[in-house]
């Protein structure tokens, strides 16, 4: 062939190429337009100055009134000094009804298509602990005959494996013993997902859909904020009630009493009253997590 | 040094050049190649917008084929080094007119392994946040960020000597060993390390037993050194035919021999395993008992399984037949089988099954979606470009056809290397 034409017929190839590649991507031009330059440059949580986040919450807000139709008020919470949080479950009560999973679907801003929770209650068989024998899927009047029910959410662990494999460092423990995630430095890696010995994390498949009217619209930054599509999110033991002196939405849901919350600082707190009275027992012990959730059985 | 800032971009330009240059069948294989491509392009495009909801995957099953893929080909990436060991290590002067062939495996490996990595990543647009210096490396603690260094570092030795090598013979200068040889001997301890990282980005984790087993690095080490043998002895014969190059059957028996042990090794492993998950029983042979017999009723990986074990076993039969040292068409269908055999038992049915149970053992199963074969798909024809424009690039020039001062009269050296 002719160079010349040859050189010709390839220029013409390659814009051809190139043409159809913009063609192919271009979904994500048409999402990129809802990203902001601001989002895409903002910085690790850690690493935000007053200002910054001041700046950050209130675009935040913009968003989500914006998006979602409703006024919400987003806060930067901080742990308290003095204080880490432990959470108690008396499993002699607890009759499965999964009012705990509920109240925690509403107070955290859940996506309504999915009937996304935090909490997973397992109906378990009595006279074993063994997950295998559990089921989650449970659809008939509670309290069923021969069964007990283990209401399974974020165990908090003091060891947690979901922060060390993290390659961004975008979950970590607070000093109060949370452990959160910047929803806005995630990659959506998943890795924690896998990491995660007690299933308590859940990645966002697809943009959360709540209508305004049921939107919480008492949010903070680490915790309850509407989250991004494509990150990972879990329990905070609601730290924006519960580092004001509240007490977690599952908690005060739970019509049995089931569940102890506190400050494993205070000799005095209901929960070191439950850790020093109770033959309590922590899920997955041998996997050496640590975890700041107890379980017990009453006598 | 001022000299190669002039012959540098001439270089390049040559290449660019050559790397388009081709016959009507070269042209409609890159044609075809980009057309699966841009699918993949396509459906990337849709799952970035919309979520990846549009993917199989589920808080239960969180990872899929994306990453099944990405552990299969990092061991192809690692298994192309099983050229450069017998030409350095052992001298194997045949080899070492081919081993720059298994160098660019490894480099369109790598390339897919970090496409299929950015493709599994719910905010690529954040990639950033995990760049060393600029963003928050959890480095040491991550097994993530240990990958990110190990699959780069691996892309960069392999492309420094692979485009040192063509360079030189451009300039038609003898490559200088102390700048190439140094790098060799490093990427054949970089291989290892590749594959190791990965495997231990599984076997790390306490929480998921089916990984969580000391096994799990020999193991992928073992397969690695099957896929990658297994592709380049297929490689090599399509390289000598469609490039018109002299027939390779030295280089070839060489992998065959090595094909030929590791193919046992590895059922080996894998007898070995599902010993120790069996003969105890308990809990933690749900993953063993959902992959090979189904739990519950359910059995979405019980015939990929049945079939890798199948493939291996039939390969490892074939390749240890005595006419599968005379007849290429016998080695090179134990060669297909062993590969098919490896990515199923190293992808779906070693990283899907880490999920099911899960941790609480709920079993919910996991179906790749027609956009997770789509993104999958193209992929691997990006990896086959990548591929395919390495060879033609690199096979002329080690022939000796592309040079400095022979770039003016150049029309057949693109229709040779078609």
């Amino acid at each position: 062939m002719d160079p010349k034409r040859r050189v010709t017929l390839k220029v013409l190839g390659a814009t051809l190429g190139a043409g159809a590649f913009a063609r192919a991507l271009a979904p994500i031009w048409d999402w990129g337009k809802e990203q902001s330059l601001d989002e895409f440059l903002q910085k690790h949580y850690q690493e935000l100055s007053k200002a910054d986040l001041e700046q950050i919450l209130r675009r935040l807000e913009a968003k989500t009134e914006k998006e979602y139709g409703k006024k919400v008020s987003i806060r930067d919470v901080r742990p308290q000094e003095g204080v880490e949080f432990g959470y108690a479950l008396n499993l002699s009560v607890c009759i499965g009804c999964r009012r705990c999973a509920e109240a925690c679907h509403i107070e955290n801003n859940h996506d309504r298509s999915t009937n996304n929770s935090y909490i997973r209650v397992l109906e378990m068989k009595q006279g074993s602990l063994d997950l295998e024998h559990g089921n989650a899927d449970y659809d008939h009047a509670v309290p069923a005959e021969g069964k007990f029910y283990l209401p399974v959410q974020c165990q908090q662990c003091d060891n947690a494996p979901c922060v060390d494999v993290c390659p961004v460092q975008a979950t970590w423990k607070e000093s109060d013993g949370i452990v959160v995630v910047d929803y806005n430095w995630c990659i959506g890696c998943r890795y924690c997902e896998a990491a995660c010995p007690y299933h308590a994390r859940r990645f966002n498949w697809k943009k959360p859909e709540i209508p305004a009217d049921e939107v919480n619209p008492d949010q903070a930054y680490l915790s309850n904020r509407i989250r991004p599509q494509g990150v990972v999110e879990k329990c905070t033991f609601c730290l924006h009630r519960t580092r004001e002196g509240k007490l977690p939405a599952c908690l005060e849901a739970c019509p049995t009493g089931a569940r102890v919350f506190g400050n494993l600082l205070d000799p005095d707190s209901d929960i070191r009253w439950v850790l020093e009275n109770k033959r309590v027992f922590i899920l997955k012990e041998e996997l050496g997590t640590r975890p700041r959730f107890f379980y017990f059985f009453d006598g | 040094m001022n000299r190669h800032t002039q012959s540098y971009p001439r270089f390049l330009w040559t290449a660019l050049r050559l790397s388009t240059d081709g016959s009507a069948r070269f042209y409609v294989w890159m044609f075809l190649l980009t057309a699966v491509a841009l699918v993949g392009v396509n459906a990337w495009a849709h799952q970035v917008a919309q979520g990846m909801e549009l993917t199989g995957m589920t808080d239960h099953v969180s990872w899929g084929l994306y990453i099944a893929n990405f552990t299969f080909i990092v061991g192809l990436a690692a298994g192309a080094v099983m050229m450069v060991i017998p030409a350095y290590l052992y001298d194997d002067r045949e080899m070492h007119d081919v081993v720059i062939v298994g160098e660019l495996l490894a480099i369109a490996s790598i390339i897919m392994c970090l496409l299929f990595v950015t493709v599994d990543m719910g905010r690529p647009d954040r990639f950033w946040h995990i760049m060393p210096g600029i963003g928050r490396f959890n480095w040491p603690i991550s097994m993530l960020t240990w990958d990110v260094l190990v699959l780069n570092g691996y892309l960069l030795i392999n492309l420094h000597v692979v485009g040192y090598l063509i360079y030189m013979r451009f300039l038609g200068r003898t490559p200088d060993k102390r700048w190439y040889l140094p790098f060799v001997f490093l990427s054949i301890v970089w291989a290892v390390s590749i594959h190791t990282v990965t495997a231990f980005l599984y076997s790390g984790l306490g929480g998921r037993p089916f990984w969580n087993s000391a096994l799990l690095a020999p193991r992928f080490i073992v397969s690695a050194f099957i896929a990658g043998p297994a592709f380049v002895i297929v490689l090599l014969q399509l390289v000598s035919r469609l490039m018109r190059l002299p027939a390779t059957p030295g280089a070839i028996r060489t992998l065959s021999r090595v094909l030929r042990i590791t193919v046992l090794v590895n059922l080996f492993m894998l007898a070995s395993e599902l010993f120790t998950i069996f003969y105890g029983g308990g809990s933690h042979a749900a993953s063993g008992t959902y992959l090979l017999f189904g739990l519950h009723g359910k059995n979405g990986l019980v015939g990929w399984i049945w079939a890798a074990i199948a493939l291996n076993v039939l390969s490892a039969v074939l390749l240890h037949l005595p006419a599968s040292r005379s007849s290429y068409r016998l080695l090179n269908l134990g060669c297909a089988l062993a590969f098919v055999g490896v990515w199923i038992e190293k992808g779906m049915g070693l990283i899907v099954p880490g999920f099911i149970p899960s941790t609480l053992h709920e079993v919910v199963e996991y179906v790749p979606s027609l956009a997770e074969w789509k993104i999958t798909a193209g992929i691997w024809a990006f990896g086959l470009m990548v591929l395919t424009v390495g060879l033609k690039l690199a096979l002329p020039v080690l022939k000796g056809e592309l040079s400095a001062s022979k770039t003016g009269s150049h029309a057949d050296a693109g229709s040779a290397a078609e």
